[in-house]
């Protein structure tokens, strides 16, 4: 009789239906659709712009879906890719500036699936069409300001502590630190003992003296180079995001590879030109003397008159968007900033942001705010960005220049080299504060070493043949794992067929994205995944021509294929472990989908093949079994 | 249906010096394919210009070739993307006089391809351009190097779990096997010159997951035999491990290579590399398992005490070692 256990029998259904639910947004596929949110400052979307959109396609005689207010933004959905273009063009025509246009794809998938987690896998570039970029990182750039700014530094102590010296410095190759000379090895020591003291970020080193001249090699500490090599990094990721947020991609990839890449992806993207100019742009600070505060009355009286004072423009704080007067006199720029980060003052305790200029910069603030105590100083961003626009088929390039105040601040004593921006609302504020002042100091060096722009019909071209690739390689292993091992066969076949559910869902539910590796693994897991049920299989014919009864042969088979299945399934599970591992995106999600398919099909090919062998052997008298 | 006699007895072990011999020549030759015909690295390895052009009519390979040599590119490499209307062109961007590198050696992939569909259509008016790829050369080392790191990844992680699991021969044996599958699956790919990027890559990493699986199969059942068998001669337990799983190896391997056919055969372009590369690591590792895992295995010496469990007492902890 059958020694199959009733929770066994819950278990494979729970998970069979799990399987189905889960797998099922998949089915639904997703429409080509144009987001609107509204910037700030302009109209709110709400019916009476649904109306202006709805009218604004009519005219332009774009058939669309449909278009709802859902939240905060609009959606307008279209039968394909390119009405979806034309339709993005006429809304844009008729609301002007002010609001962000993006394309998207909107999922179908029904509420009651989505309000339990089911959503559908997100597809690659390489299946919807799109741009990659990869970007390289310069944190050469990074290593020239800090090694500049330290010489500075050496010198500036040097001369503070009367020790005399021939010169400082920076040796010929990057990276290999400053080069002191001394007079005395008297002198060489106390400078030794003072830089140490003084820079806890610095190697000292005494190096040959020759004659009368002691040499002192100073380099960064290799950790000081990581630390900021890291912050690099985060600093660009944060800089592209917000940059990339402004070119109105619903849904990019932005993050970090390796140690010094960042992979961009804009799905749905066609024109890399305006994404490379947005990535490319040049982001510069300012600091100048402000004129009143943010949003006081002059600056209020201004905004609203347009009488703006000649010596002075007028910005807009961003954030809270409130007009502000600034000199045109420039104090100090970004690049004469070496760093800013924000920590908590140790007198009030409220966040601040801590800014480090270098040795001409703090020259020129000293002497700046030794005349202008009590007064405001204001920081402005600048970003330029040269937007190409098709003008009777010739290209016209405009510079786009945004101005906005990110800070504004007294004066409370004279400061040069170090100083500290206090009274800051929040930890938040302070951190996203020195992030846009590293970010308008360090100008973007990022290289674009790898692009990729997949057209959107070769990815419906990849999509429909890997779903054929998919359908023919199940149909034919079903077909043959029927024809050798009949019964047995079919229930292995009902096995794989649930393995290709239950991948599907786990992918889906985790979030995998969906590429042309991805569903070369999953044909790869379809033919290896009845590899189990062969094992399980030729062990029931060793079984039944040994002489047992189908019964016997049936548990022995399982119980003793069980050991080989596990061997074989863990091994291999190592191996697409280390596929994993690597940092391309295109071998990561083909070794993620051979793992989970290595997980399920365990679970599908021995568990459930089983409960269907006990199901349907279970309570009868057998003679013979169909293997 | 069976295909196999369930009683076969072939003396696979018999034969063990020519199929070393033969293991060894093939491991031999493809190492000297490598080295002297090399790898055809892809784009992803190389770095350069990609494009995919479109036609709406049939185009011939020549004809694309003549435009571009017109046109003054003489380096490009114009290829087949099955079918008639599909070519894939790769060059160097420094091939394209017509760009000035900047100092910075910035790629303008744009003005590439502008350029290269200009020539195109000067001949055939209707090429389109359906997809462009840029790949630095940094790209690509790096990509040689994590492959690298990958593949031995996986070979000390498979030794260590045989190890574990089983004993020290099967680990090496499984390794040494290991070692030349992806030496001769590679030295085929050199041999016929195929293209080799990033998805063959993934495909030979997926071959050493493959064929260990079966080779673990056999080893399983060497040791269940050994286990079992009250007078143990290794070369005949060897033997009749590999005929009683002969049936399973070739069988899997069928159905693995049918779904791998699918996909050569319809999965277009992207994953037609990997699908071959499967295939012939299917095939090789397949016949690797059968005749030269188990010899390696007699050669270092495997013999019945090396398997027995440690301890009797415990069944549960008997069933696992």
């Amino acid at each position: 009789m059958s020694d199959f256990p009733r929770w066994k029998y819950a278990l494979v259904a729970l998970v069979m239906l799990f399987g189905i639910v889960y797998a099922l947004p998949n089915a639904f596929i997703p429409v080509p659709a144009v987001q609107v949110t509204a910037n700030r400052g302009a109209a709110p979307i709400n019916e009476a712009l649904r109306q202006k959109v709805v009218a604004g396609l009519a005219k332009a005689k774009v058939v669309a879906g449909e278009v709802v207010v859902d939240g905060d933004h609009l959606l307008a959905t279209f039968a394909n890719t390119d009405v979806q273009k034309s339709g993005s063009d006429a809304i844009k025509s008729v609301l002007g500036d002010g609001y962000t246009i993006a394309f998207k794809l909107q999922s179908t998938v029904p509420g009651w699936l989505r309000a339990i987690g089911a959503r559908s896998m997100p597809l690659g570039l390489d299946l919807q069409g799109g741009v990659h970029f990869l970007m390289q990182v310069d944190q050469n750039d990074v290593v020239d300001k800090q090694e500049s700014s330290y010489a500075d530094d050496i010198r500036a102590l040097l001369r503070q502590k009367n020790i005399r010296y021939e010169s400082v410095s920076r040796k010929a190759a990057r990276g290999q630190g400053i080069t002191v000379i001394l007079r005395s090895e008297a002198d060489r020591t106390a400078a030794s003992n003072d830089i140490a003291n003084e820079y806890i970020d610095l190697n000292v080193t005494n190096g040959p003296s020759t004659g009368d001249r002691y040499v002192l090699n100073v380099t960064v500490k290799p950790e000081k180079l990581r630390a900021l090599a890291l912050g690099t990094i985060k600093q660009n990721l944060g800089t592209l995001r917000n940059r990339i947020n402004a070119l109105g991609v619903s849904e990019p990839l932005i993050q970090q590879q390796g140690e010094n890449h960042i992979v961009v992806d804009l799905a749905g993207v066609q024109d890399p030109a305006e994404a490379k100019k947005l990535i490319g742009t040049v982001a510069t600070l300012q600091y100048r003397p402000g004129i009143g505060y943010a949003g006081d009355a002059q600056a209020r009286e201004a905004a609203s008159s347009g009488n703006i004072p000649p010596d002075a423009n007028l910005y807009y704080m961003r954030g809270s968007h409130l007009p502000v007067l600034v000199s045109k006199r420039i104090i100090v720029t970004g690049n004469e900033l070496v760093n800013a980060s924000s920590g908590t003052d140790q007198q009030s305790g409220t966040p601040e942001v801590s800014v480090t200029l270098n040795a001409t910069g703090a020259r020129k603030m000293l002497d700046f705010t030794n005349a202008n105590v009590g007064k405001p100083m204001a920081v402005v961003y600048v970003e330029r960005v040269t937007e190409t626009k098709m003008v009777d088929g010739k290209e016209v390039r405009t510079p786009k220049i945004t101005e906005s105040v990110i800070n504004d601040a007294t004066i409370q004593s004279p400061f040069g080299k170090q100083f500290q921006t206090t009274g800051l609302g929040s930890q938040k504020e302070a951190s996203d504060l020195a992030l846009l002042l590293k970010g308008g100091a360090f100008a973007a060096p990022v290289d674009i070493v790898e692009e990729r722009v997949i057209g959107p019909s070769l990815g419906q071209d990849n999509i429909d043949k890997g779903l054929k690739a998919v359908s023919l390689g199940l149909v034919l292993v079903l077909l043959a794992a029927a024809l050798y091992y009949k019964l047995f066969g079919l229930v292995a076949d009902i096995a794989l067929f649930f393995n290709l559910v239950i991948l599907v869902a786990v992918m889906s539910l985790i979030g995998v994205t969906l590429t042309m590796p991805g569903i070369a693994g999953i044909v790869l897991t379809l033919g290896m995944a009845i590899d189990a049920n062969v094992l399980i299989c030729e062990r029931v014919r060793e079984e039944l021509r040994n002489g047992s009864t189908p019964h016997a042969s049936i548990r022995a088979g399982y119980e003793k294929a069980w050991a080989t299945i596990l061997d074989a399934n863990v091994t291999h599970l190592i191996a697409a472990l280390a596929l994993t591992t690597m940092g391309t995106g295109a071998i990561k999600g083909f070794g993620v989908t051979l793992m989970i398919g290595i997980l399920t099909s365990l679970f599908t090919s021995v568990t459930l093949t089983h409960a269907f062998t006990a199901l349907i052997h279970g309570h009868r008298k057998l003679k013979t079994l169909s293997v | 249906m069976e295909i196999f006699n369930h009683n076969s007895n072939i003396p696979f072990l018999g034969m063990r010096k020519y199929s070393i011999a033969i293991a060894l020549c093939l491991m031999i030759a493809s190492i000297a394919l490598i080295a002297t015909k090399g790898l055809n690295y892809g784009l992803d390895f190389t770095g350069g210009v990609s494009m995919v052009v479109d036609y709406t009519q049939p185009v011939q390979i020549s004809e694309v070739r003549a435009a571009l040599t017109k046109g003054g590119l003489d380096n490009a490499v114009v290829q087949s993307l099955g079918g008639t209307r599909e070519v894939s062109i790769r060059m160097q961007p420094k091939d394209d006089k017509g760009v000035k590198q900047t100092a910075s050696g910035k790629v303008n992939l744009d003005k590439i391809s502008s350029d290269v569909l200009g020539m195109l259509r000067a001949a055939r008016p209707d090429a389109t351009l359906k997809s462009r790829d840029y790949v630095g050369s940094e790209v690509g080392a790096e990509l040689k190097s994590d492959g690298t790191i990958a593949a031995l990844f996986v070979m000390l992680g498979i030794m260590a779990y045989l190890w574990i699991r089983f004993e020290r021969r099967f680990a090496i044996a499984a390794v040494a096997t290991e070692v030349h599958d992806v030496l001769v699956t590679l030295g085929i790919i050199a041999l016929v010159q195929r293209e080799f990027d990033m998805t063959v890559l993934a495909s030979v990493l997926a071959v050493i997951g493959y064929s260990i699986n079966d080779k673990v199969v056999v080893f399983d059942r060497i040791r269940e035999l050994f286990r079992l068998a009250r007078k143990a001669e290794p070369e005949e337990i060897l033997n009749r491990s590999i005929n009683n799983t002969l049936s399973r190896t070739i069988i899997t391997s069928l159905f693995t290579s049918i779904t791998m056919g699918a996909m050569y055969f319809i999965g277009g372009p992207v994953v037609r590399g990997f699908a071959v590369t499967m295939l012939i690591g299917i095939l090789v590792g397949t016949l690797s398992s059968i005749f030269v895992a188990s010899p390696i295995l007699l050669w270092l010496g495997v013999s019945k005490k090396d398997l027995m469990p440690v301890t009797r007492d415990n069944p549960e902890l008997a069933r696992r070692p």
